[in-house]
């Protein structure tokens, strides 16, 4: 089957993103599609690249791109909500006369219809947090 | 392709920027002409009540776009009768006419759906 994913929640206010995490894994190795996560309100914080835990914690930043590398899976940040929080990839941050380069690997911006259409294409479409 | 749609809006108007940015993939999703409904359920029925002034506490107006749902033919509104009652409200305190569906009839309504979208 094929599945849509969207996270609302950030890595440190909620556990849902990392069950997100997990769920993906799981479809994957049973043989599904998971073709897009759509990272949405608190959940665009997953995709800060300079996001730096302890050595000890969980490197979920990391995992989503190793993830996405791996099974091509389409990763999107909402622009509105990642400008909202400060998360800029360095197209916009020169557009606004900033420098930021906050993007992780793996992630890419776009708009609220990227969600919509991941939801007419999908199979099943999960909500997390 | 056209779904059936479940938006259940449960959360109170001005929680920081949940409602504002769930509007926005309503008016998203409504842009891509699918069938949309909204269920208003626990604290969600305080988004439509009348007499709001956000613009004092420096919050955005939210009760404006449910005002112009009917533009984007989101015309279907449901209100669980129970969760109006418990705060004390009558149909006459919202904005909007929405259509009574009592909590032993929720499940029933949700199945109607192809997709439903909670948070």
């Amino acid at each position: 089957m094929k599945y849509a994913i969207q996270i609302n929640s950030s890595p440190n206010n909620s556990h849902a993103g990392y069950c997100a995490y997990q769920l993906i894994e799981a479809l994957l190795k049973n043989g599904h599609e998971v073709f897009r996560v759509f990272f949405y309100q608190e959940g665009i914080y997953h995709a800060f690249k300079y996001a730096s835990p302890p050595d000890d914690e969980l490197q979920l930043t990391k995992k989503w791109t190793a993830l996405a590398t791996m099974h091509n899976i389409d990763m999107v940040v909402c622009i509105s909500a990642a400008q909202r929080r400060a998360l800029l990839i360095s197209d916009e941050a020169t557009r606004q006369g900033k420098c930021d380069d906050d993007l992780a690997g793996g992630f890419r911006i776009s708009g609220l219809g990227q969600l919509a259409e991941a939801c007419l294409l999908a199979d099943r479409f999960i909500e997390f947090g | 392709m056209i779904k059936k749609f479940l938006f259940i809006m449960r959360m109170a108007p001005h929680q920081g920027l949940i409602l504002q940015e769930k509007l926005d993939v309503i008016l998203t999703t409504a842009a891509f002409e699918q069938k949309l409904t909204l269920l208003f359920l626990d604290d969600g029925v305080f988004q439509l009540k009348k007499t709001q002034q956000p613009a004092k506490q420096g919050l955005k107006e939210t009760l404006c776009i449910f005002n112009v749902l009917e533009m984007y033919d989101v015309k279907e509104l449901f209100i669980e009768v129970e969760s109006l009652q418990e705060r004390g409200l009558k149909p006459e305190d919202l904005s909007l006419p929405v259509q009574p569906c009592y909590r032993k009839d929720i499940h029933a309504l949700m199945k109607r759906f192809d997709i439903i979208v909670s948070g």
